[in-house]
């Protein structure tokens, strides 16, 4: 510095500023404190070699350890993946019954299917898996196909209307717009439709028609029928939409959703993980024929939660 | 380190200074008597609390002060916290934080002098001094005689003993953390949690530097609390004073006594200095370095006491006082120099923040419900019509037994619940579940309501089957698809 300034009664030098007619003595450091915050050069010199540091084009530089947040990561992935691995194993030999009677299993399998469900399932069935018209609610009490693990499993393996899965879901509803019936007939017919489920008022005509036409699917109380997929009319749940033009979109030119078949797509212990997973939402039913058929050793449906 | 003396010759800037070793003087008086009692009885609570006992039944621990990090408690003899319950530990912190500003105010830094751990170890180290090399003068005589055998064999015993010291501290520290007994024999049998040897490690470590070496380095340097203390402190506190209008001009006895009348009370003795543990003299002032410990006062006044003048030379005074006395007004008792607006207004405040503790802590429920609503789906439409909402609920039992709890819905008609643990085939407007004693048991909740049920706010309460009967309520929200009507 050219012109020093020395404080006249202490005889330090000051460090050139002033506030308010106050200025500050340049005293020294102690020792420790100078020998500390070189130590702290010494280290972040000795870190930038150890670890990656500088940050490259597309990528930092490596560091003489090898350490990587990736590599630490896809370790301790490797250590959890080792503890999961009994479970895994277990679910993946375990008939879904089985699993059902063990709690811990059980739990496992849920939070499992939980994850897996957020990876493949999310894109139609939504995150809280409450659905969208065409893709059905999983949380509710209504299953076109069943809703007991079994059947939610089959579900999953095969999909719905999946083409070159022998053993996929199949269901076809006619387009009655296509000849079968006028409009005024379809029109009577979604009327009667929206009657069952206290949505209009009696219509005779649309009763006829509906016997004529809909009651070998949907039976004639329009309560639908599982083994073919056909929905239940008689409910205040509507996959495609419960107003008057819905239905009648529907009768004209029937959607058809359809699922992928995972199986092939995801291990089975995955499957069977989701499967608990969406039975756990609030509409799990019993299981029914699956356990008659299997013999008495299946889970015994009273110790369902 | 002072502001007055120069520690850097003019024109010749050093970049660091080395640290000047500080020998303190052993000395007897009222304050360092006080500062004895102090220092054992704050040691005494910070190595001995851990082991104090407190029977609490089979489902809680024995130990009467104890941070259980693990199950996230915190136990203070008969009061058991909670995390949720967190503002009493943040209350004390904030009565600590407020204490601190009173007895400054009042005081000037007596919890620096006294109680700071810093202070506390910082003074135990100097007595292991004074056992191994000898007093002061001893010391410096040590400090300065070359590398040899017995100044080997003294440092050696010296650092020894630091050592054990700070081990002690060190291990003292993590018995809060778990039952101590049971920490003590599996840290010796080397089963204990790596984090205990962790700790003790790092805080035997710390103790033997900051105690051991660096004492008023922390004080001066690193310390932050010196710098804020200064917007305490006014010319109401009492603070540790020179009174420089009677001492100066300095002059021996001698002098004195060839020149009657041109010399003030101080004969220049420096003992004060000697005896300060900051090395700091109070003669220059007010400052930083000084940690307002009054041990220059004890010394001062038995030198006033040997060549017959009056005590309080040094004196624990206030700005206001000093400016009276000089002007030759008695001095005021010094119990009224502790009331004035600061400490009324610090002392109000504490005392207020304590009785609001107090009385959570009278009235607070050991039974306790939380409920978090789901949002993804806020609702579920049944194929009946009936809608149904799921809930979150966390039932907490704060009692180290087991209890029963009641859960009712109120409002919401016709509505009735189930959770994941009570079969939907029962639901009802009012479920009975055990609680594990000390527990939160989570429940997922399904409330469903008739078809046409508007939106609606209602409540769920809780209450606890024993003669207690505590009771709380969480106010919610039921969403259906027609909205609110
Ligand atoms: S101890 Fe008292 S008399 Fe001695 S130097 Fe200090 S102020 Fe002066
Ligand atoms: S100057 Fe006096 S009161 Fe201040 S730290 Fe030193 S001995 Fe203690």
């Amino acid at each position: 510095m050219a012109n020093k300034h020395i404080d006249e009664a202490t005889g330090v030098e000051t460090v050139g500023h002033e506030w308010d007619g106050i200025e500050e003595l340049n005293n020294p450091l102690p020792r420790w404190w100078i020998w500390s915050f070189y130590a702290t050069i010494v280290f972040a010199i000795g870190y930038c070699i150890a670890y990656p540091a500088w940050p490259l084009v597309d990528r930092a530089t490596a560091g003489v350890l090898g350490w990587t947040s990736r590599g630490q990561l896809a370790k301790e992935m490797a250590v959890e993946d080792q503890r999961r691995a009994g479970t895994l194993a277990q679910l993946a030999i375990l008939p879904i019954g089985k699993i059902q009677g063990n709690e811990q299993l059980m739990r496992a399998a849920v939070a499992g299917g939980r994850a897996a469900f957020k990876v493949n399932c999310v894109q139609c069935h939504g995150a809280g898996a409450a659905g969208s018209p065409g893709y059905p609610n999983l949380n509710d009490d209504d299953w076109l196909w069943g809703g007991d693990l079994n059947t939610i499993e089959t579900t999953l393996l095969h999909g719905i209307r999946q083409p070159g899965d022998d053993e996929t879901r199949n269901s076809i509803m006619p387009a009655f717009g296509d000849g079968f019936l006028t409009p005024q007939q379809i029109g009577a017919l979604a009327d009667h439709v929206l009657s069952l489920s206290g949505k209009a008022k009696d219509n005779p005509a649309g009763a006829k028609l509906f016997e004529e036409n809909c009651a070998v699917c949907h039976g004639s109380d329009g309560k639908g029928l599982r083994q073919f997929g056909a929905p239940n009319l008689a409910d205040a749940i509507w996959l495609y939409g419960g107003t008057r033009e819905d239905v009648i979109r529907q009768i004209t030119q029937p959607r058809m959703g359809v699922m992928p078949a995972w199986s092939g797509r995801l291990d089975p212990a995955t499957i069977k993980m989701l499967a608990a997973y969406v039975h756990s939402l609030g509409g799990g039913e019993d299981f029914q024929e699956a356990v008659e058929t299997e013999g008495q050793t299946k889970a015994d449906p009273n110790e369902q939660p | 380190m002072s502001n007055l003396e120069p520690v850097t010759a003019p024109g010749a800037a050093r970049l660091y200074e080395k640290r000047k070793p500080v020998h303190p003087q052993k000395v007897d008086g009222p304050f360092r008597r006080f500062k004895w009692l102090v220092m054992v009885v704050a040691l005494s609570i910070y190595y001995g609390t851990p082991w104090i006992r407190w029977d609490r039944g089979p489902y809680a621990p024995d130990q009467a002060v104890l941070v259980d990090l693990a199950n996230r408690r915190f136990y203070m003899f008969g009061i058991e916290i909670w995390p949720q319950e967190f503002y009493f530990v943040a209350g004390l912190l904030i009565m600590a934080g407020i204490g601190l500003f009173l007895v400054t105010s009042a005081v000037g830094r007596a919890w620096c002098g006294y109680s700071c751990p810093q202070t506390v170890w910082t003074d135990l180290f100097q007595h292991v001094d004074r056992l191994v090399d000898g007093d002061r003068n001893a010391q410096m005589r040590l400090e300065r005689a070359p590398w040899g055998p017995k100044k080997i064999a003294h440092r050696a015993v010296k650092w020894s003993i630091y050592l054990a010291i700070s081990f002690w501290t060190g291990g003292a520290w993590i018995m809060y953390f778990a039952d101590a007994p049971t920490l003590t024999q599996e840290f010796w049998s080397g089963q204990a949690a790596p984090v205990a040897y962790a700790t003790v490690a790092v805080l035997t470590a710390t103790t033997f530097i900051l105690g051991g070496f660096m004492r008023e380095q922390v004080c001066i340097y690193m310390c932050p609390w010196p710098r804020i203390q200064g917007a305490m402190v006014d010319e109401k506190s009492l603070i540790v004073t020179y009174k420089h209008w009677r001492g100066e001009p300095r002059g021996s006895v001698k002098k004195a006594e060839k020149n009657p009348g041109a010399f003030g009370d101080c004969v220049d003795c420096n003992q004060c200095v000697a005896v300060c543990p900051t090395g700091y003299d109070i003669r220059k002032g007010p400052d930083i370095a000084c940690i307002t410990c009054a041990l220059c006062i004890d010394v001062c006044d038995r030198v006033m006491r040997e060549v017959g003048r009056p005590r309080g030379l040094i004196d624990y005074a206030t700005l206001e006082d000093c400016e009276r006395e000089q002007a030759g007004e008695p001095a005021r008792p010094a119990w009224k120099a502790l009331l004035h607006p600061r400490t009324i207004i610090y002392f109000s405040i504490w005392a207020a923040i304590g009785l609001g503790l107090l009385f959570a802590l009278g009235v607070r429920s050991h039974t306790d419900i939380s409920v978090a609503p789901d949002r993804n789906p806020p609702f579920m439409l049944m194929s009946d019509g009936s809608v149904r909402n799921a809930y979150t609920v966390k039932l907490r039992n704060m009692e180290s037994r087991p209890r029963d709890m009641r859960v009712a819905i109120e409002g919401l008609p016709g509505a009735e619940m189930w959770t994941d643990e009570i079969a939907r085939a029962d639901a009802a407007r009012v479920l009975t579940m055990p609680v594990p004693a000390d527990a939160t048991k989570p429940l997922r909740l399904y409330v469903i309501a008739p078809a046409g049920t508007a939106s609606q706010d209602f409540a769920f309460t809780v209450t606890s089957l024993d003669e207690q009967a505590e009771m709380d309520t969480s106010e919610t929200y039921f969403e259906t698809p027609g909205g609110e009507q």
